[in-house]
């Protein structure tokens, strides 16, 4: 393997320098940044390319407000929150799932949805609620509970729904000014549910090349050369470099559920705002699930100004050293902003790999 | 008056903690004989040569307390007699002291009975005092378990974390991350094919042949919570020096490999409790492999890196596609408590 990574290392500096200029590369899924860290990437590629991280982690891109609004459910005494551990940590206003829990609340940690339909099946007489995160590779996973929900008629389960779509992000991005990115490295796992059409706007519209990537590092590596060779050629394409688990068409299966139970709506995005169609909420076959049709959630508190950049981070605009609070203010263990307190967030893994 | 009469719904209550009546039969029926303590004093009277001594006490709130591999006993008598052998001294006796819950099956104490007592007669090494409290449900989580140890230091030898030098070889006696992995999957009720298991067993003879063969062991370390890149960390720290190793050479189980990429753990901060790390001199370092190969808890005996003089304090991993990776200590990361 290190020879392969030799030859690609090679392959990649011949196409930087011939391409001659800075180049801007965003790596989107979380789950990438990681491995950039953890396989040495960095180290292995010429001083004129620099990798970005985007906002590819769905734990880091919750928005505030829907923190805020999991902790008011988790204070109601009738209900029972369960969510992804993930997001125990992240912080709302002034708290988070991990303190609610502390101070009491009815909080369950679960690493599969269908753990709540147990949950609600054995206690009758609270309201089970799944706070719903994750991008189209989890989204198809709540589905299938919400159809087995529905098939065991369960009338106590019910999910707050924050989940969001990869796509109309990556436009956002492109759309939004100062970025400059020259190529992307687009999800590995989303792109296996959604395929590869609906990346289709992004060199037609955008002219920047994309390659669909795989997981380990020499994946990395050819998805960065391809991308140079999309570069030099001046012919933006998506390719597909993640081949053995990514179709043309995706997983028919998965997108047919996620059809069945959501209807696309526009959602918050932590640090970015909001983005049209971007977020899932359940449709009218199922909204009897849906907890924000059974009570009124009302959020009284207004947004602390913390100085937090994880914003600026997750477009590209600024690394996570550059945010005045990286390291000092904002650590792991005292998290100001989403992308320190995820495990697959930039600043965490600058913080964790990257000194 | 007969304690038990139907074992299986048995339960230890608060009167066993009285000090009474009910915790003399329960001192006098279960936890006596199984340590082989036949006489009940309140010090164990043993003796000493004089070549400087080790001591060390642990306690063990692991959660699930039932694992494969292993248990919350084993776990106490190995983790114990290997922090004894860690500075290179010879455990010769241990103490033990349970916390239980109100309520505790008695069945399930007597199965962690029998596991400490297994673990005690397959490294030799014996517990010869003990104390037993009884709480009100829901002031412990089940069952708590304290242990101390002490041991012999022959020929005055104490192996520090600080001892390491530029030079020396870094060797790993086995494979990282099963302990970890093994708590993780009972406690999520997550099952493997093939099944992960806990490293948990003593490692005195080990060290016990390596110290015969050579003295030339500058630092010695279990990688236990934190895993190795934590223990790494520490020493590089500790001796002031700069660490170098190579992903490739560290042996990992593909079951281990596969279930950490499945559950998103990284398994060079997964729990072991069963293998150490030995900074040793280079030239001395083959022969000793040679040597740790021989014991059945060192089959997969690896050199995986050195010490070297620059990047002091540092961690360095060679990852397998050649790049290069700083490796931290585990930070308050969610892993849950699994020692």
């Amino acid at each position: 393997m290190k020879d392969r990574a030799k030859r690609l290392s090679a392959l990649i500096k011949e196409a930087s320098y011939s391409i001659g200029r800075e180049l801007r590369l965003m790596e989107v899924c979380g789950t990438h940044t990681v491995e950039i860290f953890r396989a040495g990437i960095r180290g292995l590629l010429p001083s004129n390319i620099k990798l970005l991280s985007g906002p590819g982690c769905p734990v880091c891109v919750t928005a505030e407000e829907d923190i805020e609004r999991a902790i008011l459910l988790a204070r109601h005494p009738d209900i029972v929150l369960c969510t992804f551990g993930d997001m125990m940590r992240v912080p709302g206003y002034d708290s988070s799932l991990l303190v609610e829990r502390a101070k009491g609340a009815d909080i369950r940690i679960v690493i599969s949805p269908l753990e709540c339909l147990k949950i609600a099946t054995e206690m009758p007489d609270r309201k089970v609620v799944f706070f719903a995160t994750g991008f189209e590779t989890t989204s198809p996973t709540i589905a299938a509970t919400l159809i087995e929900a529905k098939r065991q008629k369960l009338g106590n389960f019910f999910i707050y729904s924050v989940h969001k779509l990869v796509p109309p992000a990556l436009r956002a991005l492109l759309e939004g000014h100062g970025n400059n990115i020259d190529g992307l490295i687009l999800p590995g796992h989303v792109s296996a549910i959604i395929g590869i059409k609906p990346y289709g706007f992004i060199p037609e519209e955008f002219l920047v090349p994309s390659v669909i990537t795989g997981f380990g590092g020499i994946d990395i590596l050819q998805a960065i050369y391809m991308l140079l060779r999309q570069i030099k050629d001046n012919a933006p394409r998506v390719e597909n470099q993640y081949i053995s688990i990514v179709r043309e068409e995706g997983n028919p299966k998965a997108l047919g559920l996620l059809r069945e139970v959501f209807k696309p709506c526009d959602a918050q995005w932590r640090g970015i705002g909001e983005i049209p169609l971007s977020g899932l909420r359940l449709n009218e076959r199922y909204k009897d699930f849906d907890i924000t049709n059974q009570l009124e959630i009302e959020i009284t508190k207004r947004k602390r100004h913390t100085g937090c950049r994880c914003g600026d981070v997750m477009k590209a605009l600024i690394v996570p050293t550059e945010c005045p609070l990286f390291g000092n203010a904002c650590t792991p263990t005292h998290p100001i902003g989403a992308c320190m307190v995820s495990t697959e967030g930039s600043c965490a893994a600058y913080y964790r790999y990257g000194r | 008056m007969q304690l038990i009469i139907d074992m299986a719904d048995d339960i230890i209550t608060l009167g066993h903690g009285s000090g009474g009546r009910l915790m003399h039969d329960l001192i006098a029926e279960h936890l006596a004989p199984e340590f082989g303590i036949k006489e009940l004093n309140d010090s164990a009277l043993i003796e000493l040569s004089s070549s400087g001594i080790a001591l060390t006490t642990d306690s063990y709130v692991v959660e699930p307390i039932f694992f494969p591999g292993g248990d919350i006993g084993s776990l106490s008598i190995n983790g114990t007699i290997n922090d004894l052998a860690m500075v290179g001294a010879e455990a010769i006796a241990l103490t033990v002291g349970f916390i239980i819950e109100e309520g505790f099956r008695v069945l399930d104490l007597k199965k962690i009975l029998s596991s400490m007592r297994r673990a005690s007669n397959e490294a030799g090494v014996y517990v010869v005092a003990g104390d037993t409290k009884v709480v009100e449900r829901g002031k412990v989580d089940r069952i708590f378990i304290n242990t101390s140890g002490v041991g012999i230091r022959k020929d005055g030898i104490g192996i520090t974390g600080s001892g390491a030098m530029p030079g020396d070889k870094i060797i790993i006696s086995g494979s990282i991350g099963n302990h970890g992995i093994a708590v993780i999957s009972e406690r999520n009720s997550i099952e493997f094919n093939p099944p992960v298991i806990s490293d948990t067993r003593p490692l005195n003879r080990l060290v016990r042949d390596m110290l015969g063969f050579t003295k030339e062991i500058h630092a010695m370390r279990d990688p236990t919570r934190g895993g190795l890149a934590t223990t790494l960390k520490e020493i590089a720290l500790s001796s002031g020096v700069g660490i170098l190793v190579e992903e490739e050479l560290i042996p990992i189980e593909s079951a281990v490999r596969g279930a950490s990429e499945m559950l998103g753990y990284d398994p060079l901060y997964l729990a072991n409790e069963g293998i150490l790390v030995a900074f040793v001199s280079a030239d001395v370092a083959e022969g000793l492999l040679s040597v740790m190969r021989k014991n059945p808890y060192a089959v997969d005996a690896s050199i995986i890196g050195e010490v070297i003089p620059e990047e002091k304090g540092r961690v360095l991993l060679k990852t397998s596609i050649g790049g290069t990776r700083v490796l931290e200590m585990l930070l308050g990361e969610q892993l849950p408590r699994i020692c």
